[in-house]
């Protein structure tokens, strides 16, 4: 995973709320033993017309949006299933940030231990956040992962919450298993004292008689 | 034991805490117990331990079915998938694989207890009150029926746990939601937690677990609190739980996974101390009155999105502002008009499945109201029980031949139309009554459009081909 910088660009705007892991990237996709075909995937029930064809009126296919690793959403971002395929799709596409009202829960962990950060806006910053773009479309912002600052387009800076360790992790580029294999000491120590129930309950192997 | 009074949720956290934050920020390591694993969120997880050199530290704790991509149609096996559906089958063979190579327990499609990892799970007795059980899938809320904290979590923390079974956590506040009363002949399980979500709202839940309380819950068998804990996701909460009881005990009695003798004894004295203490407090507290709920359908694109089934579909334009937001949207993918009535809309397709309501009660359920009367002209019916078990007691029970002789298709168990992995799947425009948990936009086929409901409603609007109280056919 590639360490987190300073990320700049024209927010594009998707101005849904709660929108599922399902829209971001249908069951259908899910069928890889790999991250293939993932951006192809991203948002495929909205960005294309019924006959097939890309819908030129997708904010996504917006040729002045097409490069932006940014992306502008409302409420509850990411809710429903919990395919880590969505966040890889939404960083195959090119995003590094969305910026948001709110996250679910299971996709702001996927898609941080990704490096793909989620900013919760304050409802004013939101707002003024999308004025600007509606008033200029090339509107452009900056997220600091380091100060934990979005600058919006007219230079004011807006702080966010990030939890310590998930902004340590992304700054470093580092997936969180290299912490988790140093504590294993800890764990096999624990184990040894934990009760046995639940650790036994192998049933037996006959299981598979296809 | 002495001290501050505790939540089940906290004792279960506490018993399996590794180690606290190090500081403020840090995540706790929190040990796992029960790692279930399936064929569409591991691949990618197991590759992340072979490029790490990694082995699988507890396959002993690990088990793994198919569900997801598996076909559901009568006799068709693993080798025909290989032309009928190379992907699915290349996910099913690398499952295979997967599991051989690291010892862990596998029931494949076709295999005495293969079935979706939530039927699975508790109908083997693997799920116990007091564990952590996790997957990579957010329904793995059902096994909180049993007082288990169990959570969906993504394919990196599928690789954190077959690597140390353990996982990175920050600690999740507590949401009690205390339904009393008796739920009316004709309201399930399933019309309670629609009734929950539609009044917590959808992201009500997000960053709590939740625990259901009350008399309500009390008196559910254990596959009606599986129905319940399984939607605490959708009202944003990774876990839902409740506190295990003499119901919770003789569910789990004789099961594969659970002791026996004075193992047996042993465990249930330790179930029996998880409850919440009396005067133990929850961050947030909410109470809902049971007694007076209905047959709850959804008529949006969220399973908040829900009414009574006599109930008019609300209006965007006389909404307070801020309220049910993107209702508009919701109802214009639906092609519904804001006012209008559900009950009565015609559907194509009635899909009686998935980890929510796909166990034997929920077939019975339906098969009372289906027995000796026909699916309306017109209408597809699919049954999917939820694994080979449940498809062979309701075989032994004569309800498949009461489905069958109703006109239903009387599948293999799979998530099947719960999320059209396979060619189980809605046209685009067609509308269907489903008792699964999910109604987003193309969840059941691309342009498909779901109401959700439980298995009497879904049984009722068989008969009829249009959205049906089932109290009127009772
Ligand atoms: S039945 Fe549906 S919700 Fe349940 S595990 Fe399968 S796909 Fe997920």
């Amino acid at each position: 995973m590639e360490p987190f910088v300073t990320v700049g660009g024209s927010p594009v705007p998707l101005l849904v709320d709660n929108v599922d892991t399902d829209q971001i990237i249908p069951a259908s996709f899910l069928k890889v033993v790999d991250r293939e075909g993932l951006s192809g995937g991203l948002f495929h029930g909205w960005r294309f017309l019924e006959d097939g064809t890309p819908d030129p009126g997708f904010v996504l296919h917006q040729p002045k949006h097409r490069s932006s690793p940014i992306l502008l959403t409302g409420e509850n971002f990411g809710c429903g299933s919990s395919r880590e395929h969505a966040p890889w799709a939404l960083q195959a596409w090119g995003f590094r940030v969305i910026l948001g009202l709110g996250f679910a829960d299971i996709f702001r962990g996927n898609a941080h231990r990704n490096g793909l950060l989620t900013v919760t806006l304050d409802a004013e910053t939101h707002r003024s956040l999308l004025a600007s773009i509606q008033a200029d479309g090339d509107a452009q912002v900056s997220v600091n992962l380091e100060m934990q600052e979005v600058t919006l387009p007219d230079g004011t800076a807006s702080s966010f919450e990030i939890d310590a360790f998930a902004k340590h992790c992304m700054l470093q580029g580092i997936d969180p298993m290299g912490h988790l294999l140093e504590q294993l000491p800890a764990i096999e120590a624990f184990e040894a004292g934990h009760d046995g129930r639940g650790n036994g309950f192998s049933i037996q192997k006959d299981a598979g008689t296809s | 034991m002495s001290g501050r009074p505790r939540t089940l949720f906290e004792k279960v956290w506490d018993r399996h805490l590794v180690s606290g934050p190090v500081q403020d920020g840090m995540p706790s390591v929190l040990y796992i117990d029960l790692h279930l694993i399936h064929e569409v969120t591991s691949p990618q997880a197991f590759s992340e331990l072979e490029s790490r050199g990694l082995g699988v530290r507890r396959p002993d704790q690990t088990v793994a079915t198919m569900d997801h991509s598996t076909p559901t149609e009568p006799g068709v096996s693993m080798r025909d998938l290989d032309i009928l559906d190379p992907r699915g089958a290349d996910q099913l063979d690398r499952l295979l694989s997967n599991c051989t190579r690291h010892g862990i327990e596998l029931h494949p499609l076709g295999s005495r207890y293969n079935g979706i990892v939530h039927v699975m799970g508790p109908e083997l007795g693997l799920t116990q009150p007091g564990m952590t059980v996790v997957c990579g899938d957010s329904h793995t809320s059902t096994h909180g029926a049993f007082g288990a904290l169990a959570f969906g979590i993504g394919t990196t923390e599928v690789g954190h746990v077959l690597a140390t079974q353990a996982l990175l956590m920050h600690k999740p506040k507590t949401l009690e939601i205390k339904a009393e009363g008796m739920l009316p002949a004709g309201v399930t399980a399933k019309d309670l937690i629609l009734g929950i979500i539609a009044s917590v709202g959808i992201d009500g839940g997000t960053g709590h677990v939740i625990e259901y309380t009350g008399s309500a819950i009390r008196s559910l068998d254990m596959e009606e609190r599986m129905t319940v804990c399984n939607m605490s996701i959708e009202a944003g909460s990774r876990a839902g739980m409740i506190a295990p009881d003499e119901t919770t005990f003789s569910y789990l009695k004789n099961r594969p996974g659970t002791p026996s003798g004075p193992g047996w004894r042993e465990a249930v004295a330790f179930w029996e101390s998880l409850p919440s203490d009396p005067g133990a407090s929850y961050d947030r507290s909410v109470v809902i009155d049971a007694a007076v709920l209905e047959p709850m359908v959804t008529y949006g694109t969220n399973p908040g999105m829900a009414i009574p089934v006599t109930g008019r579909i609300p209006d965007p334009n006389t909404l307070p502002p801020g309220q049910m937001k993107g209702l508009g949207k919701a109802l214009s993918y639906m092609d519904l008009t804001p006012g209008s009535q559900v009950c009565g809309r015609e559907v194509q397709a009635v899909f009686l499945g998935s980890c929510t309501n796909s166990r034997i009660s929920d077939l019975r359920a339906a098969a009372t109201i289906l027995d000796g009367k026909k699916v309306a002209p017109g209408v597809r019916m699919l049954v999917v029980p939820g694994s080979e078990q449940v498809k062979r007691q309701a075989e032994a029970e004569g309800l498949s031949e009461v489905f069958l002789a109703a006109g239903a298709e009387w599948r293999n168990p799979g998530c099947s139309m719960c999320l059209a992995m396979n060619t189980d799947r809605l046209g685009p425009g067609e509308y269907v009554l489903s008792t699964s948990n999910r109604n987003f936009e193309g969840r059941q086929g691309p342009g498909g459009r779901t109401f959700l409901g439980s298995p009497l409603t879904a049984a009722a609007t068989a008969l009829s081909g249009r959205i049906t109280d089932p109290r009127e056919v009772m």
